[in-house]
């Protein structure tokens, strides 16, 4: 009877063991080939090189600089949103009132919202309702301008998509300011507004930043919101303007990997692009996990 | 000025103008997410509702292909108008049964009479799903288990963010592993006849699920009350006892709630399947035959669509569906655990 339990227990331990180990190994699997497939084309000439011979030798570069363009006018309209909401949420809320539901039911809801309902959003409301919209009130709908999948459009659904990460991670940040500085700062007469900007924004800067890093993180690896919202397969120029397209890395991986005539041979390329796309999501979520982990440390003295 | 508990009451009596802007505008901005819901919730359904109202619709093409047919030479306008009719007639026939056509089995939207029925696709996403949180579920939730009740605490620090870390590879990188990897290694071993199927699309989904129920099913086994482990523990029971019959059973709210959000993660999820599940619509429940979901016929055919046309609202229409699903899932969840636990989804 000992015996069997005994038998019994190094089973659900062993299971349970079996089934971590399994998934870490995974992960280990798959950085582990997609790093030893893309190491040996990764160079300087492959970074800052355009594709060349139909997309089967050349670099990424116009890919990585797309996404940097992406993430950087998402971050700059998504960020400020999503701060001042997180205020919001933690300063002015009262727990009862009916916008504060409104705020945190849409916050929930957003981070539900699966990523292709977001592209096809962004080519409803973005491209086809305000980009026409524009269109025929600055030309008279003769020349199509706004009203076609471009970065501007593409930025602006993938803010609306990573809007709750920013939010949530504020939000946490802000709360863990500690109540006396607050206290303090009113005490000594400062306003409510004033004890915000001068008092918990700038001891809230680096939940501000991760926030950021982590909708960057989240950004630049997402394809399914900009698949018709602004991507382009092959462009021989970088986006000069907001309403120019642009390449990406995750759908250059996709595209590649998928509707190239020659998958085999660009297999090498497909590894590269991959495993700078991984790099970059990777750096970024560290940095964040980094700055999260101080901000935790903050929030428990 | 709000009334507010913070706010010491010096402050109230008087009317200050930039704090008055100040909490306004916050306000304000505040207000755009909950307004963007609703443009969600308006525009992707908007763009869906012409299927219901398909009469007016035709009408309109009819009328603007004569006037087209006009200006043209009799030959070459009898000869277009013929090839012209015999798409619109169909059309037309699709057109009013374009309702009855959704709940058809097949789907060929791009054929001289296009059928748009959703049910391949409906079993498509369900299969793969299903398969998907069949395999990554109960993984995921032994190993939070593990984590939770019998790692020491070295280890809980390793495994922990590792297995979080998998939440953070974008869904393409795991989509192009599935591809490029994990298909030929399955075909080897089972030697099925087509490389990229349901089953392979199921395991790769697998791991975007496992991350979400991992998260929240340690974060639901984690914070049983201390009291229930160690009245266990102290009436005599094994550390495997306790864990099994005493933490398990007290988490299972969270449990069910983390296998939820991660049947939502699966349905709505675009990329790995686009790129893992072959993509063929055919209508079966076989394991290891190609299959094609909602979302990726989204992602595969919203590039190449006609605006305005039936097709284009058809896929707006599973935008539609998928939304919903998703919403009412995630409202399920949320019911079971609150915020609590959306600050995790959201915060990875």
């Amino acid at each position: 009877m000992k015996l069997q339990r005994k038998i019994t227990g190094w089973l659900v331990v062993g299971v349970t063991f079996l089934s971590a180990f399994l998934i870490v190994a995974a992960i280990v699997l798959i950085m582990s080939d997609v790093i030893l497939g893309g190491k040996d084309l990764i160079s300087w000439e492959f970074l800052t090189g355009v594709p060349t011979e139909g997309m089967t030798a050349g670099g990424i570069f116009p890919a990585i600089i797309g996404t940097v363009l992406l993430v950087l006018i998402m971050s700059i309209v998504g960020v400020p949103i999503g701060t001042i909401t997180a205020v919001y949420l933690s300063e002015y809320a009262s727990r009862k009132s009916i916008l504060t539901r409104l705020v945190r039911f849409a916050v929930n809801t957003l981070a539900g919202v699966p990523s292709i309902v977001f592209g096809l959003f962004g080519l409803g409301f973005f491209i086809q309702f305000v980009g026409t919209g524009m269109d025929n009130i600055l030309t008279g709908g003769v020349e199509l301008h706004w009203g076609q999948p471009n970065i501007l459009w593409a930025s602006l659904t993938m803010a609306l998509l990573t809007l709750p990460v920013v939010i949530v991670s504020v939000e946490e940040t802000i709360r863990s300011v500690p109540k006396d500085l607050r206290e303090a700062s009113l005490a000594l007469g400062a306003t409510k507004w004033q004890t915000i900007y001068k008092v918990v924004l700038p001891n809230s800067l680096n939940g501000i930043f991760t926030g950021t890093i982590l909708a960057v993180g989240r950004g630049a690896g997402e394809v399914a919101p900009i698949l018709f919202t602004g991507v382009a397969y092959y462009l021989p120029h970088l986006p000069g303007s907001l309403s120019d397209q642009f390449m990406n890395l995750g759908y250059h991986v996709y595209v590649m990997a998928t509707q190239s005539h020659d998958v085999e041979a660009t297999l090498g390329i497909q590894y590269a692009t991959t495993l700078v796309l991984l790099v970059l999501t990777f750096t970024l979520t560290f940095a964040a996990m980094f700055l999260r982990y101080k901000i935790r440390k903050r929030a428990i003295h | 000025m709000t009334t507010d508990k913070n706010t010491s009451p010096l402050l109230k009596r008087s009317f200050n103008l930039p704090e008055f802007l100040a909490e306004n505008t916050i306000k304000g901005v505040s207000f755009i997410s909950f307004a963007f819901i609703i443009l969600i919730f308006v525009f992707v359904f908007r763009e869906a509702l012409p299927i219901f109202f398909p009469k007016e619709k035709i009408q309109e093409v009819k009328e603007e292909m004569i006037q087209e047919t006009y200006g043209e030479e009799y030959l070459s306008a009898d000869k277009e108008k013929k090839e012209v009719v015999s798409p619109l007639e169909t059309s037309g026939d699709e057109g009013e049964a374009t309702l009855k056509n959704l709940t058809g089995s097949e789907w060929q939207p791009v054929s001289r009479n296009p059928k748009y029925g959703l049910l391949p696709l409906v079993v498509g996403s369900l299969k793969v799903t299903l398969i998907a949180v069949l395999f990554g579920a109960p993984v995921a939730i032994l190993a939070a288990l593990f984590t939770a009740a019998f790692a020491n605490k070295k280890v809980k620090e390793l495994i922990k963010p590792t297995i979080e870390m998998l939440a953070g590879f974008p869904s393409v990188v795991i989509g192009f592993f599935a591809l490029v990897v994990l298909a030929t290694f399955l075909q080897n071993h089972f030697g099925y006849e087509y490389r990229l199927n349901a089953f392979v699309g199921g395991i790769a989904l697998s791991l975007a699920v496992i991350p979400i129920v991992y998260t929240v099913a340690e974060d639901a086994l984690a914070s049983v009350p201390k009291v229930l482990t160690e009245a266990s523990l102290s009436l005599g029971a094994t550390k495997w006892q306790t864990a099994l019959f005493v933490v398990l059973p007290a988490a299972i709210p969270g449990v069910f709630a983390a296998i939820l959000l991660g049947v939502g993660r699966a349905f709505g999820e675009t990329m790995i399947v686009l790129m893992a599940t072959g993509n063929a619509s055919l209508m079966s429940i076989k394991l290891f035959e190609p299959v094609r979901t909602m979302s990726a016929t989204i992602g595969a055919e919203m590039a190449e669509v006609v605006f305005g046309d039936t097709h284009y609202n058809v896929l707006f229409m599973i935008g539609s569906i998928l939304f919903i699903f998703t919403f009412v899932l995630n409202a399920i969840a949320e019911f079971y655990v609150r915020n609590k636990l959306m600050k995790h989804i959201g915060g990875e």
